[in-house]
Parts: C-alpha cells; sequence; structure tokens
C-alpha cells in the first residue's frame, strides 16, 4: 500500500478526466494515536473509531471486497474519499459496493477504485459511480484513461446513466 | 427475429474495437496472459487443445439465414470448413487463429452477431425452447424476453467479473424444453389468474461438478419486474457467491447453504430497494420488442393437408421421418421440422460450411428465412407448410439432414470432449460413434422409442450427462480414459439427476454395456413402455446386475 503516481480523476458531470497526484495513504492498520489528516482506513478500523473520527472529513475508508456497505450505512454521506480494493480485476464484488454506496446510501465524495485496475475495467468501474481510478503502477495511465471510452451505449441503468437505454430510446 | 436498431449496432461494432485493441495488447505483450484470459473469454475465446477455439452466440438459438452463410463464410475462411452447434445455443469455431478473431468479429458484427459474453464469469448467452413461437402447447412466447434479458445481460457493469458463469434459461410451454430446471435461473413465462404476464423463476439447478435440481424461488413476478429482479438476484450472487473454490462457486451453492427460503428472503429484500426503479420495464419497451417477434406472413390454412397425410399413410419412411422429426405447429397446415444433425459418424453438432448454406437455402425457400438451434445440437426449420414436407424431407435426405432419429437412442448429446477441448480427460465423439453403429436398424430404433444418450468428456458436464436417460462421463484413472454410466436422469419439469450404476468402464466396452442396457429394457417393458419408465419401474439393480455380471469394469 502507501501512496500511487497515478490516479485518474474523472469529473462525473462534464466526463473531463485528469491525472492528479494522490494526497491519501491507504493503511492496512491504524496506530493507536491519532489518525493524521488524508488517511484512509479500512472500514473496520473506521466503525470501530467511529465516534472519534465522524466529524473528521479528512478521514476516508478503503473496502476490501467482503466488507458490507450496510455496515456504513447513511455515514457514507459524511465521508469525501472511499475507496474500494480490487485485489484482482475478477472480483468483481467491488462493482457491487460501489452501487450500493452510491445508490443506497447517497455517498457523493469520491469513489476511488485501487489494487488490480487497468484499461479494461475502467469502464465498468465507472458505471458502478466510481470517479477516481489508481491505476496499476505497472500499466501506462494514458492508455488506462482510454478505457472509459470503449462504449458510447450501455442497455442497463448505471450510476453513470441512471436510465436504462430502453427509457432513453423511447423517448 | 429481433432486429437492431442503431444502438444495438453501435454496442456490437464498439465491441469489437475494444476485442481488437485487447488482442493487439495482448500479441503486444502489453496484456499478460492472465489479464488476458478473463477479457477473452468474455469474448467466447478459448485457448483449446489444438488452436484457440472461438464461440458464437445464437441468441435463445434463433438464426436468420443471412446469418447462418456468414457463419459458413467465416468456417470456410478462417477455419476448417466445419463449425460446430453446442448444448448451449452456440456454434464454436475450433480452429481459427487469435490474430483473425477480430475480423471475425467484424464480420459477424455485419450480420447483427457477436461472441459477447459466450464463455467466463458473467451472464451468459440466454437460451429457450427450439419451437418457441410455433409450439402446439405454448402459452406465452418466450422469445421477447429473452431478447430483453439479452439486453440487460450485455457488458452488465455490476455483474461483469461473477463469482463463476451465469446460465439463464427462458421457457414458455407446458412442456419445458429448455432445461429451465438446471440452469442458474431458469423461468417460466406464466399469466396468473387475472391473465397477468409473469414469470415462476428458479434459482440454483446447474449440472457439473455437484449436480441440482433448481429451487423455485418466486411464483409469481409481475412481468415489468423482470429484470430489477434479475438485478436483485445477481447482487445477491455476486456479494455472496464463494470465490475461493471455483467447484463451489456457482449460485447453486450459496442457495444450498443458505437454503433456498433464506436466498429467496435475501433476494426480496435487495429487491425492495430496485423494484420500481428505473429497470422497471415500460409497456413501450415490451411492445417494441415483442414486435420484432410477431408471426411471419403465414397462409390462411384450414387444416391438415391432405397430400402430406397420404404420403404418410403411403410412405413408411416418410412417416417416420414425420413421427420422429416434424413437431407439431400451433398454425394448422403447417410444422417445425428438425434436422438431424446425428447422422452415424458425424461428431454430433458438427456441421460443414456447404451444409450451413444448404440450410440457409432450405431456410429461404420453406421456412421464411430462418433456422433454430436446439440445445440438442439440432436444426430447426420452425415454420414449414405441411404441404412441403415432402419436398423438406428429400432435400434434407439428400443433405443427410434427415436422419429420423430425433429424441432417440442416436440423437446422442455429446460435447468435443478430448479430441478437442483441453478441459476433457475422455473423448467423447468416438464413444457416441460406437452406439450409433451399434444401433444402426432404423426399426429397432424406432421400437425402442424415446431414450436420450447424453456424453460429457468431463465433470463441466457440457454434454448434459446427468439429465440423460442415459448418461456417459468421461473419467481420468490414473491417466488413461474410462466411462462412467448413471441411468434415470431427465429434464424438463420434474427434471432428476441419473444414478450412477456402479464402476466404469473402458471405452471399447461402452457400446456393450449400452446394448446390455437396452436387453435388460426390452426384456422388461410392457407394451410401449418408455425406457425412462422401465427405469422408473425397476431401479437400477436388474441393469446392475446384467452388466457387472462378469468382471470388466475397472473398479
Amino acid at each position: 500500500m502507501g501512496k500511487s503516481p497515478h490516479l485518474i480523476r474523472l469529473d462525473r458531470a462534464s466526463g473531463r478526466r485528469e491525472i492528479v497526484a494522490n494526497h491519501w495513504l491507504r493503511v492496512a492498520e491504524a496506530s493507536d494515536d491519532a489518525v493524521p489528516p488524508h488517511t484512509l482506513l479500512p472500514l473496520s478500523e473506521w466503525l470501530a473509531r467511529r465516534d472519534e473520527l465522524l466529524e473528521r472529513t479528512d478521514v476516508g475508508v478503503w473496502f476490501k471486497p467482503d466488507d458490507e456497505p450496510e455496515s456504513l450505512g447513511d455515514d457514507a454521506r459524511r465521508l469525501s474519499v472511499i475507496a474500494v480494493d480490487f485485489p484482482a480485476f475478477t472480483d468483481g464484488r467491488g462493482f457491487s459496493i460501489g452501487r450500493l454506496l452510491r445508490e443506497r446510501y447517497g455517498y457523493a465524495g469520491e469513489l476511488r477504485a485501487v489494487g488490480d485496475v487497468f484499461k479494461d475495467t475502467m469502464l465498468y468501474l465507472r458505471r458502478c459511480g466510481f470517479d477516481a481510478f489508481e491505476v496499476r503502477i505497472d500499466k501506462d495511465v494514458e492508455d488506462a484513461a482510454k478505457g472509459l471510452d470503449d462504449f458510447d451505449e450501455f442497455y442497463q441503468n448505471g450510476v453513470d446513466q441512471p436510465l436504462p437505454l430502453f427509457r432513453r430510446r423511447s423517448a | 427475429m429481433y432486429i437492431y436498431d442503431d444502438y444495438d449496432q453501435k454496442i456490437v461494432d464498439q465491441r469489437v474495437v475494444q476485442f481488437r485493441d485487447q488482442t493487439r495488447r495482448f500479441l503486444a505483450g502489453d496484456l499478460t496472459e492472465d489479464e488476458f484470459r478473463p477479457l477473452r473469454l468474455q469474448n467466447g475465446l478459448y485457448i483449446q487443445r489444438h488452436a484457440p477455439m472461438l464461440r458464437v452466440a445464437i441468441p435463445y438459438g434463433h438464426l436468420r439465414s443471412d446469418q447462418l452463410r456468414v457463419l459458413a463464410g467465416i468456417a470456410r475462411k478462417y477455419d476448417r470448413d466445419y463449425a460446430h452447434f453446442t448444448t448451449r445455443q452456440n456454434i464454436q469455431y475450433n480452429w481459427p487463429r487469435l490474430e483473425d478473431v477480430p475480423d471475425i468479429l467484424a464480420e459477424l458484427a455485419t450480420v447483427q452477431m457477436h461472441a459477447v459474453q459466450t464463455s467466463g464469469n458473467c451472464v451468459r448467452n440466454t437460451t429457450s425452447d427450439q419451437f418457441a413461437g410455433v409450439a402446439h402447447d405454448e402459452l406465452i412466447d418466450p422469445r421477447p424476453w429473452c431478447e430483453l434479458i439479452r439486453q440487460w445481460s450485455t457488458f452488465h457493469p455490476e455483474f461483469a467479473h461473477l463469482p463463476r458463469k451465469f446460465k439463464i434459461a427462458v421457457s414458455g410451454s407446458v412442456e419445458d424444453r429448455a432445461a429451465t430446471w438446471v440452469h442458474d435461473i431458469g423461468v417460466h413465462v406464466v399469466s396468473n389468474e387475472a391473465g397477468e404476464t409473469g414469470f415462476k423463476v428458479i434459482v440454483g439447478g446447474g449440472l457439473g461438478r455437484t449436480p441440482m435440481v433448481g429451487a423455485v424461488i418466486r411464483d409469481f413476478l409481475p412481468k415489468e419486474h423482470l429484470l430489477s429482479y434479475f438485478d436483485a438476484i445477481l447482487r445477491v450472487y455476486n456479494r455472496y457467491g464463494r470465490r475461493d473454490n471455483k467447484y463451489k462457486a456457482r449460485i447453486k451453492i450459496l442457495v444450498k447453504a443458505m437454503t433456498p427460503a433464506a436466498f429467496a428472503a435475501k433476494v426480496e429484500a435487495e429487491w425492495a430497494h430496485l423494484r420500481d426503479g428505473p429497470m422497471t420495464l415500460t409497456q413501450a419497451e415490451i411492445e417494441r420488442v415483442a414486435a420484432h417477434f410477431t408471426a411471419p406472413s403465414y397462409q390462411v390454412l384450414a387444416g391438415d393437408d391432405a397430400g402430406f397425410l397420404r404420403l404418410q399413410a403411403d410412405n413408411p419412411a416418410f412417416a417416420r421421418w414425420v413421427k420422429r422429426n416434424v413437431f407439431k405447429h400451433k398454425r394448422p397446415g403447417y410444422a417445425a421440422v428438425t434436422l438431424s444433425l446425428k447422422p452415424t459418424g458425424v461428431p454430433p453438432g458438427d456441421a460443414s460450411s456447404a451444409q450451413l448454406d444448404s440450410v440457409a437455402d432450405l431456410a429461404d425457400r420453406y421456412s421464411f428465412g430462418e433456422v433454430r438451434v436446439s440445445h440438442e445440437q439440432n436444426l430447426i426449420l420452425a415454420d414449414v407448410r405441411q404441404s412441403d414436407l415432402a419436398a423438406v424431407w428429400e432435400e434434407a435426405r439428400a443433405l443427410g439432414f434427415a436422419t429420423p432419429n430425433i429424441g432417440l437412442l442416436t440423437d446422442i448429446i455429446c460435447c468435443p470432449g478430448g479430441d478437442f477441448c483441453s478441459l476433457a480427460n475422455a473423448k467423447s465423439i468416438p464413444i457416441a460413434e460406437a452406439i450409433q453403429r451399434r444401433f444402426d436398424d432404423l426399426d429397432y430404433l424406432f421400437d425402442l422409442g424415446e431414450i436420450d444418450i447424453n456424453i460429457s468428456g468431463c465433470m463441466n458436464a457440457c454434454g448434459h450427462h446427468h439429465v440423460g436417460h442415459i448418461g456417459i462421463l468421461g473419467v481420468d484413472k490414473s491417466g488413461s480414459e474410462w466411462y462412467q454410466v448413471s441411468l434415470g436422469g431427465r429434464q424438463g419439469h420434474g427434471a432428476s439427476l441419473g444414478k450412477v450404476i456402479g464402476p466404469s468402464f473402458a471405452q471399447d466396452d461402452m457400446a456393450d454395456v449400452i446394448g446390455q442396457i437396452i436387453e435388460v429394457f426390452a426384456a422388461n417393458r410392457e407394451g410401449d413402455e418408455r425406457f425412462l419408465d422401465v427405469v422408473d419401474r425397476l431401479g437400477i439393480d436388474p441393469f446392475k446386475a446384467r452388466i457387472y455380471q462378469k468382471e470388466r469394469a475397472h473398479g
């Protein structure tokens, strides 16, 4: 873990994307001391110290694939950065986590995909509500961003396009 | 038939571009084999025993003649002049070059075809009744619902990387000809007492290593909720299905572990958040899609054709073909014809390029230019006038498609097995051929009546051996090929899994073993009793006693 120089950030309204420096440090576990600013804590740690951290806007949370968005619930609205780890791109549990955070728990901050992230999953991630992508360090980040443009149209609804094609097609 | 509009066409066209780029990056070393594998599998591309294998989707088994001609052209240009129809209403090419696959996809896209999600851990090609829309026992045409499911499942972002593959089958008839009880989701299109269309939803069936018959989790789901309810099922599976062991990753394992009632409750709880949301189908969309599946321009015919009836009475060979290969149509004066891809000596489901073109010609002349593919690996002309049946029979005979064996012992379901498939433990095609050669007497075959023999070359059960009346499974024992036999399996309503009769057999013994099973059946049969009924009545013991009376099995 630690910092990655490759973070693609997407403006969900305009579709504009930029490659930015990453200011957040994702930690596997926190010490008992005060949590430094711009720390991404594992969900379990955040839940354990919720009362202490709830007002902090400079502390974020990261999800493992089997973490439950339900346990964070509407507290998601208070956070400014949430990351979801994809230990392998073939583990699609994080897609459901993204949608639940956005569509059920009203999360409006930065939703960041970390782990095995590269060109070929970017678009699925965007459609599940992710707007920041920590591309694997051995992959070309400019090339990865192009993965967001593989398709212009989608049949189903998604976070990025809440109306399925059949509701737009007939319009 | 569903015809693409600009949106559908753009999606398959962009898929071609995307896959061309993925292939290029793999060949350039920018994607590793581990990275490329899941990506190519979601495009139906395997690396097989001899060469890549490309599986092309035939959504719910429907093809137009122009599509069939393009499939023939691809076999001619990029493969060895033939293709293989599978048990999942797909067609496979066994010898394409990896470098050519993007071009093949581009050719497919010109006739509204693709290879999207024909493999990989995603929602696969939706399958259905090969007689959908024409069957005499149909309650509601399942095809619009299949197409709506096809669109919903295509590049579904949340379910692109599920724990395992996911198969959906839809039936709308009294008889279940889509094996809905042994799919991850089986759907029966039904109407309730108020006459409203809806669905009975079955979850957790499947074959493979741990075969199971599915459980009904909802008796009636109103039609507009189909896709949001599927979202709920898939979300529960995506989140809670096992990912630690690929043999325990199918939804059937989750449903069994939770119990069907608890699974259903979890789905309902999830669906409570999704129902009435944007994926709720609109009447306009249902009508738009359904309008593609209206009846072709049938002639108004009073009833059975006199010439057809006369020829049946006069010509026993024709009558036999009609009895086995002609299916009763809902329209007076019409019939559905199954072209048998199971002549002796040809791998079940294989067809040459020339044959594919010929079937396209037959479809144009006799069946409104449409062809169906059945999960039993045969082709169907669904809308033939009875008055044309004699001509169709003659032409099909000349082409080698008129073997009157549909539903009989030689109409064997058979996976490609160890001759082609790198997963297989044993060959399956030579077993099918040996059995076909043993039972080469048509009169005898006819007398034996309905017997399904299903052969799989490995536990993955592509040959659906568990639901064969006689199932044959290739097993590997210390590096050599053996075959396990089961009896009493069946698909359809009342689907059940066959019982293994005992130790497995060597390849050379298989035709004899089947011969002995048939002898026991013939000796115990009462009147025209069906094989399956005799097995149900006697159990497997008399069969075991006969087969294992002398030591032959491997142990």
